[in-house]
Order: C-alpha cells, then structure tokens, then sequence
C-alpha cells in the first residue's frame, strides 16, 4: 500500500480526531493532516461529510470514512498487518465497541456541562462525569489497557480526553486524580506511547481553547 | 459448536431486541429467549447489563453482550456464514456509518414525535422527516441497503419503517411521506418478503399498534401540562 494517500481533515482540540492520528500513529501510516476552520469549513469537508458536516474525517485514496470510532475499525481492517488495535476474540472486540459506545454516549455531553453550564446545572454535570469516569475506571479494573496488556481500541476510545482533564479540573474544580486515581495512572501509562504523546495537545493549550469558548458564551 | 448455549433477553415490542432476533434468524442460531418484565427488571438482566440495565442482552455460553450494535456485529464475528456485512472494509464502514445514522438521527427524530407534543413535536417531526429523506436518497432504487440481499443496515434498521408508521397513527403526523419516499415506504416490507423467516419472529403491526397506542395515552396522562 505504498501508493496509499491519506488525507486526515480534522480540527487539533477534537477527542474524536485524536483517536484516528493515535490509529494512524499506531500502525505508521503517512497521511496529511489538515486542521479546519469549523467557523468557515472547506469545500472539502463539507463535500467529504456532506451528511453531519464534522470533522474528524478520514480520507483514503479520495473515500471518505466519518465518525471517529468507525474510522478506527477501518483503519484496523484495512492495515491489518501491523499494530492490531481490535482484539482478535470476538467477545473481547464486543467489550471493547460496548465501552467505546458508552464513551461516545456519555462522556463528552456530560463534560461539556462542566465549563459552559453554570449553578446547579453546571453541579449536576461534574457529579455525571465523575460517576462515567469512575465506571470506565471500573471497566479498567486491574488491567493496565482496556483490552487487558496490550495498547489498542479502547484506550484510543478514550485517551484523547484526557488532554481536556485540566480544563475540566479547572472550571469543576475537583481532581479527577482524586476521584479516579487508577484511571489517572492508566492514561500516565498511555502518555508512555509516542503515538499518544504526540498526538495530545498540551493541557494548557486545551484551557487556553476553552477560555476562548467560554467568552464567547458570555462566561468570562 | 453443538454445546452452545445462546440466550436473548428482551421485551416483545422492543425494536433493539427485534434486531437481534433477526440477525439470529439469519444466521440460523438456536436460542432461548426470555421476556423481560421493564417494570420489574429481573436480577439476570441486571446482573448482564449493570452499566444500562436495559434490553436486549444476548448471553453467549454464560457471557453476555449488551447494545444492539455491539450484539450484531459479535453476532457477525462469531458465527461467520451467511455475512450480513460485505468483505470490503470500505463498505463495510458505508454499513456502520448508515447504521449510526439511524440510531443517532431517526431514532430519536421517530421516538421524539412520539413524546413530545406541541411546537417541540412539530420541530422534532420535521427534523425526523429531513434526515428520513437523506436516508430514502441513500436508498435510492435499491430494495435493501444490502443491495442485492439483506445486510447489515437492512437488519439494524429496517424496522424504523414500520415503527415511523405506528408513531403516524398515533400521533397524527405524516413521517413518511410515499410520494417523496417511494422506497423508504416500501424497505420494511421487502425485508419481511425476502425472507419469511424474519416475519415469523417480527410482532403483528396491529398488535404493536394497540400496545402503543396504550403506552402513549400514559406518556401523555403523566406529562407535565
């Protein structure tokens, strides 16, 4: 697959984009990554994802693959020789969609709450996203990755919110280090891959981006 | 595989258990089925599925599977004829993509029509209709998603047509308009004609009816006025 091209449109705070340049990291594949405007998107978004119109989207010899988590099965079907990210058992591959799907239902709505709500609201969603965050921490168990000793599908799933941890600290104030301390040490673990290192934006940056948000609401 | 035990626990009106009734049909899987009682949730089903505590549960020799994407596609993986997914990996995230389109966009659009009332019933049906005619231009002339026989998206979400129609008699409000969605209309039919085995195990639309009917008068007896 040397003549492959690969086209990443993605936008650098996104969880979502995260998980598809940790998939593409994993397995060594070139692509170019290109970071859209979301207030002026390209004609080649909106073309390649005509029906939601979001990044992240992942473009193989000009086909396009949306949403995050089904780009990262295809990436894993498609470059199957290297780095394999779905376990091979079918039960465990089912454990590791069914906690990905709970990622994708609850984490971001949730966490969102905590720095463009307010008052009860803004409580209500820190309680919320303590609670996911101490089931997916329940889910770990003793295991250091999710799909047990080995780097693969659900950590990706996951990993990319923890660059957005500080900011959620920030404006809930709490430590999710506190709530969650195994949960912490697994993405310290994470944080030991290039392909995760690399990829997650500093913590700071990621505060920096969520003031900008939150003047906007008219929060700061 | 002779000393396989495949169990489902699920609820007779349920759409998600539906699905996976289906895909077993077509795979041609034996199994035990247990009806749920959703008022009064048996300790099995909490005990299989502590994270939603909700239907359906497929439980494959003792270990069980929740979400009924997640039930498809290991039932997919684990007994590999009849494929509902297609072998190009292309296609099969076009089957995925599809898939989580009606699960994200219809679905609450169809259910939504369903609870709401007033200007919010109005608002919600007209988004459902809108991402129902998105998906009636996926379609196209095709009989299935499937193309030629019934796949993935056919099994996962066929059923929506038949439901949509059932929230229109209940509620009033037109979702699926023939004209403008000749072959959305007619989706859920093809896939019962295509194959009877599915027909059998798929509750009497009357039935469904009747006991939505019922279940919408207590939505609406409870909402806050």
């Amino acid at each position: 697959m040397a003549n492959d091209q690969v086209i990443q449109l993605d936008f650098w705070p996104s969880m979502y984009g995260m998980r598809l340049r940790i998939a593409l990291a994993e397995k060594e594949i070139k692509y170019e990554y290109r970071d859209e405007d979301l207030r002026n998107k390209s004609p080649l978004l909106l073309q390649m994802n005509p029906i939601h119109k979001k990044i992240p989207v992942l473009i193989h010899n000009g086909k396009p693959i949306c949403e995050s988590i089904i780009g990262v099965e295809y990436i894993d079907e498609v470059w199957k020789d290297k780095a394999p990210l779905l376990p091979s058992d079918p039960y465990e591959r089912a454990q590791a969609r069914f906690w990905a799907d709970y990622i994708d239902k609850k984490l971001y709505a949730t966490g969102s709450k905590i720095y463009t709500a307010t008052g009860d609201e803004q409580e209500a969603g820190k309680k919320d996203f303590v609670e996911i965050l101490k089931v997916l921490e329940g889910a770990l168990g003793e295991k250091p990755y999710y799909g047990g000793d080995n780097f693969g599908f659900g950590d990706i799933a996951l990993i990319g919110f923890y660059c957005w941890f500080h900011a959620y600290e920030v404006y809930g104030n709490f430590s999710i280090e506190a709530e969650c301390p195994n949960l912490v040490a697994w993405a310290k673990r994470c944080m030991q891959r290039d392909s995760v290192a690399k990829t997650l934006p500093d913590q700071h940056k990621i505060i920096e981006f969520v003031k900008i948000l939150r003047e906007k609401l008219g929060l700061e | 595989m002779a000393s396989e035990k495949v169990k489902l626990l699920g609820y007779w009106a349920s759409p998600f258990a539906l699905k996976v009734h289906w895909a077993l049909k077509l795979k041609g899987i034996e199994y035990e089925y247990q009806e749920e009682d959703l008022s009064n949730k048996s300790p099995l089903l909490l005990q299989y599925n502590p994270v939603h505590k909700k239907i359906p549960v497929l439980v494959h020799n003792g270990k069980p599977i929740a979400e009924s994407l997640v039930i498809l596609e290991y039932i997919e993986e684990t007994w590999k004829h009849n494929p509902l997914l297609p072998e190009d990996p292309y296609e099969r995230a076009k089957a995925r993509f599809w898939a989580k389109f009606v699960d994200d966009k219809c679905v609450p659009g169809i259910f939504g029509t369903f609870a709401k009332v007033g200007v919010e019933q109005q608002k919600i049906a007209k988004e459902a209709r809108e991402n129902l005619k998105i998906l009636e231009d996926e379609l196209g002339k095709k009989h299935f998603f499937g193309d030629a026989k019934i796949g993935f998206m056919d099994v996962t979400s066929a059923w929506i047509i038949c439901w949509a129609q059932i929230v229109e008699e209940v509620v009033d409000i037109r979702l699926i308009d023939a004209e403008e969605m000749p072959s959305l209309v007619s989706w859920f039919q093809n896939v019962l004609e295509a194959a009877p085995i599915l027909k059998e195990c798929t509750p009497p639309k009357d039935k469904l009816l009747e006991h939505n009917k019922g279940f919408h008068e207590m939505l609406v007896a409870s909402a806050p006025s």
